[in-house]
């Protein structure tokens, strides 16, 4: 069954591609690739949207100050611009946050020097001083970020320099940083996680040499945004295996976290796409290996405990853990095996962000249901076909424009975690260092991986090929849905979760069993209409 | 009352950074507009993330597909100019949609470069004249530091009435600029107009388009929407009926010097092809609603529908009803500057003291437009113009409402209060239905003003220390 709707994907593109005028046909065809784990196929990402496309992609500022600045509790976010911006990016992704002993947190405030005309004729410069100004005397932060919007930056604005100004003006214990993620920059939100990395970096990380927590091995887990508190799930899960947890980027985050960041003994890399790049300036200027990790799913979760326990090569560590699987491997065996019947032999499709839609494939696969098609909305080549592909990528315009930083060996705390010896050792053992598979290592042979997937491409999916369950987010959600197809948000995990660590796929187990179970469905076709639409819906009467 | 009393004298450091708007930014006005065409999809001329934004955002509200374009401005395009990629995006959309219109909504981007849309647009028309497939084009100029949704909002519905409107033989018809209201109070409005048996022209309708059915086969375009023809026979009514005082009125910071170059869709259709026009407030509350009707005998020469009387008639006896339950309550209400009119008008009718008036909206007339329609008691109502949520926190602080009226970004300051907060307008991304909440005429005041009563009782029943299940 599922070897032969895999089949019907051949046609695809066939199908598809002629909609479009010649031009963007052939650019669309080089983003359509089927997949064959033997032979990785080249796939067209991270290439600007042709106009005119409806794509699921953000902007640089929504990467920016949206993903990877948005979930920090004690930084004040001030958005550089007209008011539109910072409306949009106000409380909209998910992120929970634990208030601390500052008790601050600003993630519910939505600040903006909400141009006007007369700021873009004649320079905003002052009345972003004077919001910064109001910023301080009002909460009197530790730390405020600037954001740039797409006039800031035609209009010359530099915030980098008002920062500079303010810091100087308040005296020395605010620290003020801007970020120049104007909308247009980029490709796509993936700019603005770069331009985020670098900034994080300059401004934050290092800061601070405390080394806090008690617990002997010490990690921090990057590239996880805490979305229906998954931060909070794996950061318990940790602990209970005797693992401190240093700092999250940037769920859950806070400024000391990113300040002692480096006093970490190991980097998890979660999402590679978002945080990869201060996974690399971590390992330069502190010695901090990096490991890719996946906390979706039960089985990707006991596996990265188990490359933890291996690279602390500590017996009591991996005795422990090993413990803590087996406990709750029992939970997770009594969820599937009741959620099991009703999943098994159904289909789905992912088309999230620039790590979910590889992560999720891994549920679905202790669901039974197989992963007919998937793609990235804003991920690279490498997230596709791995890092190994990285020297061959051909850097664009896009990519030209964000500033490369570059890293050296810090003169008096950089300290190897592990010698060269000690690593290679640990490569014999099936450790992986710095280096990530990407999605298409794990997706079957002629299933569809569609990058920067179109509206349009995307109603073609579903009319085609009824997958049972489609992931995507709120964009797609109700143009699926009205086609008779359950959608799963994966951006914000339709206000449910935590889906990550054990615990997690408990939950995502129940939801998904509650989907495909719906039976709202077999309504849409009222009583006294003919049965022509019986096509469209058998899938649900089969339940 | 002493504390209403001395609300006038209390200061307020006044902020210029703005603290949790109370305002959302034009272009996502003008894509609500479009969607209100029939065979129309949007095409925001800037970078894609206010298309993805924008659509992001009305999605939360209206929970239904929002197919919104844009010509992905890239920095090549900031600095050469977004032509190339207009003409692409347009021939990409005609490809796989074929609309019969095209709405163009420009952006800070676009604008601040000085991209010339309506330029653009005949430079793409030309030399494709024998072309069947060509689209009608709108468009809007709506920078994000211009005003705020409503001005991107009925500077579209302007502009789609100048673009479309075509003078032929006069009919006996109305055309009804309903403002930005619900998709069920449009609904309502055309039975309404049905029951009357006028022909008219409602726009913008997106009472389908944004509150679709489930689809039982495939649409690349959602149905529904103000038909074309309709929209060119607005040139050839006998009135127009335009909903909301303020409209695009204000005085925008910078924008206009001459304030007569503003008009209305209704004020340009009367200066063009002289067609009669009505400004009335949103009708919410009797008084409103009966002044609406009053207009729709005028122009049809038919006495109001028993349908109607009845409702009005039941509604009246509800304010009676449960007068003692809301008389003398203190209400913040916030939202639109013609949102927040009509309730006052609403509210006074069934005694509830407005005491903070609030709108994000800058047209610098809203004080004027409350006090001079005796809608207040300027001595005893903080009206508050340009204001965002932090602003309105620190008063309400201080004059303790008692209730809250709104969308649902006010929720925080309610749950601070410990107050109710009955979610009106939009956003309502935080409750179920928001598209479906009536407020106009009898039927939609009636909804309304049960909510709000039962707000109240709720409240009053939750803090009760013994459990009474009379009221």
């Amino acid at each position: 069954m599922e070897k032969d709707k895999i089949k019907s994907l051949a046609t695809f593109k066939d199908e598809v591609l002629d909609i479009y005028p010649k031009k963007v046909g052939k650019k669309r065809a080089k983003a359509i690739v089927f997949g064959d784990p033997d032979s990785i196929p080249e796939i067209q990402a991270n290439v600007r949207t042709v106009p005119g496309i409806i794509t699921q992609r953000g902007c640089t500022y929504a990467g920016c100050k949206g993903v990877v600045l948005g979930p920090t509790r004690d930084i004040v976010n001030i958005t550089h611009g007209p008011i539109g911006c910072a409306y949009y990016s106000w409380l909209t992704r998910r992120n929970q946050t634990r208030v601390d002993h500052y008790d601050t947190n600003f993630i519910p405030y939505a600040f903006s020097t909400d141009m006007q005309d007369s700021n873009i004729v004649f320079g905003g410069e002052e009345k972003l001083k004077e919001a910064i100004r109001e910023a301080y005397e009002l909460f009197h932060p530790r730390a405020i970020a600037i954001f740039s919007t797409c006039p800031v930056g035609l209009i010359g604005d530099d915030v980098h320099r008002v920062a500079r100004h303010m810091m100087e003006e308040l005296g020395g214990d605010v620290n003020i940083f801007g970020f120049s993620c104007e909308g247009y920059r980029g490709v796509s939100q993936s700019a603005g996680h770069h331009i985020a990395n670098n900034q994080l970096f300059k401004h934050l990380i290092g800061k601070d040499d405390t080394v806090n927590g008690s617990l002997k091995y010490r990690i921090n887990v990057l590239g996880e945004y805490n979305i229906g508190g998954d931060a909070f799930a794996i950061e318990t899960l940790l602990e209970k295996c005797g693992i401190e947890l240093v700092a999250t980027f940037s769920g859950n985050s806070s400024l000391d976290q990113f300040q002692t960041a480096h006093t970490a003994d190991l980097n998890l890399v979660m999402c590679h796409r978002s945080i990869n790049y201060v996974a690399e300036m971590l390992e330069t200027a502190f010695g901090i290996p990096w490991m890719k990790a996946n906390f979706i799913g039960a089985e990707a979760t006991a596996k990265t405990l188990r490359k933890v326990g291996k690279y602390f090569q500590d017996q009591e560590l991996i005795d422990k853990i090993e413990e803590v699987i087996e406990e709750e491997m029992k939970l997770v065996k009594a969820a599937a095996d009741q959620a099991l019947p009703k999943t098994t032999g159904k289909t789905a499709m992912l088309f999230v962000g620039g790590s979910r839609a590889h992560h999720y494939q891994e549920l679905f696969t202790e669901l039974g249901i197989t992963t007919l098609a998937a793609g990235y909305e804003f991920g690279h080549r490498d997230d596709y076909e791995g890092r190994v592909v990285i020297p061959s990528i051909v850097i664009d315009a896009d990519s030209r424009n964000i500033e490369q930083i570059t890293v050296t060996k810090d003169e008096t705390r950089y300290n190897p975690r592990k010698t060269e010896e000690e690593l290679k050792a640990l490569e014999a053992e099936g450790l992986e260092f710095n280096g990530y598979e990407g999605m298409m290592a794990e997706m079957q042979k002629g299933t569809l991986v569609i990058d920067d997937l179109s509206h349009y491409e995307m109603e073609r999916l579903i009319e085609l090929y009824h997958p049972d369950v489609f992931c995507a987010g709120i964009k797609e959600k109700f143009c699926v849905q009205k086609m008779g197809i359950p959608l799963k948000q994966l951006h914000n995990y339709d206000y449910g979760g935590p889906y990550a660590a054990f615990e997690g796929a408990i939950n995502f187990y129940k939801d998904i069993e509650q989907i495909v179970c719906c039976t709202i469905w077999k309504e849409i076709k009222a009583p006294w209409e003919k049965e022509e639409v019986l096509e469209a819906n058998y899938a649900y009467y089969n339940v | 009352m002493d504390a209403i009393k001395n609300i006038p004298q209390i200061k307020k450091p006044s902020y210029v950074s703005s603290r949790n708007a109370c305002k959302l930014c034009a272009p996502l006005g003008a894509s609500l507009v479009f969607k209100g065409i029939e065979g129309c999809i949007p095409m925001i001329h800037g970078s894609q993330g206010c298309a993805t934004y924008i659509r992001r955002y009305m999605i939360s509200h209206y929970k239904e597909p929002m197919d919104i374009a844009s010509s992905n401005f890239s920095e090549e395009s900031t600095i050469y100019g977004g032509n190339k990629n207009f003409v692409q995006g347009i021939d990409n959309i005609r490809k796989q949609y074929s609309p019969k219109v095209m709405g163009i909504a420009s952006t800070c981007l676009s604008e601040t470069i000085g991209e010339d849309i309506p330029a653009l647009i005949a430079e793409y028309k030309t030399g494709k004249e024998d072309d069947k497939t060509m689209p009608l084009f709108v468009h809007a100029s709506t920078p994000s530091y211009q005003g705020t949704h409503m001005d991107g909002f009925h500077e579209a519905v302007l502009g789609a009435i100048k673009s479309l409107s075509k003078e032929g033989t006069k009919q006996e018809r109305i055309n009804l600029f309903s403002g930005f209201i619900s998709p069920a109070d449009i609904r309502m409005l055309k039975e309404i107009m049905n029951d009357f048996e006028i022909e008219y022209t409602l726009f913008p309708d997106y009472s389908e388009s944004l509150d679709n059915p489930c689809w039982k086969d495939y649409h690349l375009i959602p149905e529904g929407g103000t038909p074309v023809k309709d929209i060119e026979n607005t040139a050839n009514a006998k009135a127009s009926i335009e909903f909301g005082t303020v409209l695009n009125k204000g005085s925008i910071p910078g924008r206009i010097l001459d304030k007569k170059g503003v008009l209305s869709a209704g004020e340009w259709l009367q200066d063009k092809y002289l067609i009669e026009n009505n400004t009335v407030l949103l009708p919410t509350g009797i008084d409103a609603s009966d002044k609406f009707f009053g207009l729709l005998e005028k122009y049809t020469g038919k006495k109001m529908p028993l349908k109607y009387a009845l409702q009005r008639g039941r509604l009246v006896d509800s304010y009676i009803d449960s007068h003692k339950y809301v008389f003398g309550k203190k209400a913040m209400i916030y939202g639109e500057e013609d949102l927040v009119i009509s309730l006052c008008s609403f509210l006074a009718e069934i005694g509830i003291t407005p005491i903070i008036i609030a709108s994000g909206g800058e047209s610098g007339l809203l004080k004027n437009e409350l006090v001079s329609r005796s809608l207040i008691d300027p001595d005893t109502t903080i009206v508050m113009s340009g204001a965002d949520f932090e602003s309105m926190r620190d008063i309400a602080l201080e004059v303790h409402p008692d209730i809250l009226i709104g969308n649902s970004k006010g929720y925080y300051i309610s749950r601070e209060l410990g107050v109710p907060l009955v979610r009106i307008g939009f956003p309502i991304h935080d409750r179920a239905g928001g598209p479906r909440q009536k407020q106009l005429c009898y039927e939609g005041t009636q909804e309304l003003f049960d909510r709000i009563v039962n707000a109240l009782l709720e409240y009053k029943q939750e803090h009760s220390p013994i459990g009474y299940k009379y009221m």
